[in-house]
């Protein structure tokens, strides 16, 4: 493994070899002293060119867990305000000295670009509405803590579909695992031609709901132009909430997840947000874990951990 | 008097191909016909066995970047690149800096291409002053100063009832609208094709409908003012038709299409490397299909290269921060060859004769016989391009590492060889 850039070149036993080295990661987190001196003397560069908090810091308490030094950069901090190329950038920070990047920008595809001009592995962090797939992984990572596994587990994606990575990302990740996964979004949210994805879609939530062990919401992305593709948040909340009403008619072992930041009284009600059964939290503390699996593996870290 | 002749090719000529010599003397054709023109230190002779021999080439699509970006490409570089291409005619589009949305731009621009003498430059002007879409350009001073061609390339001209003045003004002229034809609220912030590809990238896209709206609107507009009508990189399939209907119905409509379209799909766009950007965007194998079967049966009028040079740092960024536009000049009548096939007939017609007759460039695109001008491009349609260099100050292309069937040889205008297959410039 030379980069992680997207889920939909990972095949299962790559992606259950990275799950697996994640649990390993999670019982380290729960150690009173969660900290393996794996990656000592590496430096790993979080470079978020779109502001990110949770990532970011997911990214930085992952690399530090193992040991590795971190530098960060942002966007709004550097030298593209004033008018450094990105390529430019990229290079200054390998001549600093760096073993790895991690890097999240608002143009589908810049981490392959960034991957082709520096000499050390790249993990993307978010490209556009393109991939995120270290999200995937720890939701696969939640799943599987879940479930047991992912085979057959029937899980509904809701929301803005075509302008969300988290949703690319998992479609392929969940699918390879053996998921069942349906899209489900006003027409305007879900991706145009999709044919090539290995989902069913429907714009009837109610009608998906009761089949589903999962519920994956998405956040109403109106900074990618998501309030002008619906006509108004409470029509979105009364067809595709996923409200108490709503929550009380999933079965009732059905979990749901979501990648946040959450947006309560749209896409979910607070009560939904804050039962035992919303395994937000546990995504957020099974991201560090994957994340430590990904730098691990990327950066040939030997010592037992 | 020094003499060329060309022996034993191919020759295009009014009344179709025949074998046979071609003698060149101070810029003009002098004789076609067998064994000709022999005898004499001061007569050049190339051997034009297997090769097509026939009109220049005629690019009625090209950003010669002058005045204003001449750190991507000048007339110089351009011309260089165009007779390396077989081109001996140029039409300068006037989305440079300033615009070219009057005379004495127009003059300024044909004076530099007269300067470096390697093609004949003509300039199109602006229909909107300042390629602003909000009012005409000096339409009559454009067109006094040699502009037959207009258009705001880069833009669409959107408002109908402004490009409805403006056809009513050139109908009268003669002039033709060449549209860049692609509505701004369809393909807002979009970058790519709309299609499966463009949704496994999450990308922003840009549906074939956002050209065919505007064609059909337009077209609507030639019923109306009876304006010659210009589809300008013409890219999908449904547009084709459009095409096609309004040809049968007698309408002055003509189109062109760009090599990159006839060479590549938005499948090439999954890398998204941005050698691969342009406006419109490449669409789908269905499209592509269409617009060769188009140019095949003269849907399509013509190829028009769409040579749009930016420089590598422009290009050296996420695709969707990439400037739109490739360079193909030098390399288009071996894409087109290769991809399309054409017979020798169709191709001059495609590549030089229907180009100048939609531009208007008097002694270009001349099917060849005596008296006529010596503008003569030698193809030779086994031959192999390599791509692997360009004579252009820029090289953001899709055709670097590729290899193409067919390979200009010759390329003469005004009676002096601008490029020979050696590579030496005169």
């Amino acid at each position: 493994m030379n980069h992680l850039l997207t889920t939909q070149d990972l095949d299962r036993d790559h992606l259950t070899m990275l799950l697996d080295t994640a649990d390993g990661m999670v019982s380290l987190l729960e150690r009173d002293i969660a900290k393996a001196p794996t990656l000592r003397g590496k430096t790993v560069a979080t470079m978020f060119f779109e502001p990110s908090t949770r990532t970011k810091l997911s990214f930085d308490k992952a690399a530090k867990a193992l040991s590795a030094d971190v530098m960060s950069f942002t966007a709004s901090s550097s030298s593209l305000t004033k008018g450094e190329s990105l390529k430019d950038t990229v290079l200054t920070v390998q001549a600093l000295g760096v073993d790895l990047m991690v890097v999240r920008h608002g143009a589908t595809g810049a981490p392959w670009r960034v991957a082709e001009w520096v000499d050390v592995p790249v993990v993307n962090a978010g490209d556009g509405a393109h991939q995120h797939p270290t999200q995937a992984l720890l939701d696969s990572l939640t799943l599987r803590q879940h479930f047991g596994t992912l085979d057959g587990v029937k899980i509904g994606i809701v929301g803005d579909i075509r302008h969300s990575r988290v949703a690319r990302s998992n479609v392929f990740a969940f699918a390879t695992l053996g998921a069942d996964v349906t899209l489900i979004a006003p027409p305007t949210l879900l991706p145009v031609a999709n044919s090539e994805w290995p989902v069913h879609t429907t714009s009837e939530l109610d009608d998906a709901l009761t089949g589903l062990d999962a519920v994956y919401l998405l956040r109403v992305q109106s900074e990618r132009g998501g309030a002008s593709v619906f006509p108004s948040l409470g029509e979105y909340r009364a067809r595709f909430g996923l409200t108490a009403e709503r929550f009380k008619r999933l079965k009732p072992d059905a979990v749901v997840l979501h990648p946040g930041p959450m947006i309560r009284g749209v896409e979910i009600d607070a009560v939904v947000a804050d039962d035992p059964r919303s395994l937000v939290l546990e995504q957020v503390t099974n991201g560090v874990a994957a994340r430590m699996a990904v730098l691990y593996h990327l950066l040939g870290g030997e010592a037992d951990v | 008097m020094s003499k060329t002749v060309f022996r034993n090719g191919t020759v295009v000529t009014a009344n179709g191909p025949v074998t046979a010599d071609v003698e060149v003397a101070e810029g003009v054709i002098v004789a076609i016909g067998e064994a000709i023109g022999s005898g004499g230190d001061d007569v050049r002779e190339v051997d034009c066995e297997g090769l097509w021999v026939g009109p220049g080439f005629v690019d009625i699509h090209t950003h010669l970047r002058e005045p204003g970006h001449e750190y991507k490409e000048d007339t110089e570089s351009a011309s260089r690149v165009a007779a390396a291409g077989g081109y001996t005619s140029v039409v300068a589009m006037p989305n440079t800096d300033p615009v070219i949305d009057s005379g004495h731009l127009v003059r300024y621009t044909i004076e530099r291409g007269r300067e470096v003498g390697l093609v004949e430059v003509a300039s199109a002007g602006c229909v909107t002053a300042g390629r602003a879409g909000e009012k005409l350009a000096h339409l009559d001073d454009l067109w006094a100063a040699g502009v037959r061609m207009f258009t705001d390339d880069g833009d669409v001209v959107a408002d109908a009832g402004l490009l409805r003045r403006a056809m009513d003004y050139l109908a009268q002229l003669g002039g033709v609208v060449a549209q860049h034809a692609i509505d701004p609220g369809l393909a807002r912030a979009g970058h790519m094709h709309e299609g499966a590809v463009a949704s496994g990238l999450g990308m922003y896209a840009i549906p074939s409908a956002a050209e065919t709206v505007v064609v059909a609107r337009d077209i609507e507009l030639v019923r109306l003012t009876g304006c010659n009508y210009h589809v300008q990189h013409i890219s999908a399939a449904p547009t084709v038709e459009l095409v096609a209907a309004a040809k049968r119905e007698g309408l002055p409509v003509t189109a062109e299409v760009t090599p990159h379209h006839l060479a590549f799909t938005d499948g090439d766009v999954r890398a998204t490397d941005p050698a691969f950007k342009m406006m419109p965007p490449l669409r789908t194998e269905a499209d592509r299909a269409a617009l060769v079967a188009g140019l095949q049966s003269g849907v399509i009028d013509v190829v028009a290269t769409d040579h749009a040079p930016h420089a590598d740092h422009e290009k050296d960024v996420p695709f969707e921060h990439a400037p739109n536009g490739v360079i193909g000049l030098e390399w288009a009548a071996a894409v087109v060859n290769d991809r399309v096939g054409l017979d020798p007939v169709r191709f001059f017609e495609a590549m030089s004769v229907k180009p100048a007759a939609i531009a208007r460039i008097a002694g270009q695109g001349r099917w060849l016989g005596v008296a006529e001008p010596a503008n003569i491009t030698v193809f030779d349609p086994q031959g192999i391009t390599d791509v692997r260099d360009t004579r252009s100050k820029s090289r953001n292309a899709p055709y670097f590492g590729r290899s193409y069937t067919g390979a200009v040889r010759y390329t003469m205008y005004a009676g002096a060889m601008t490029y020979e297959e050696s590579g030496v410039l005169v």
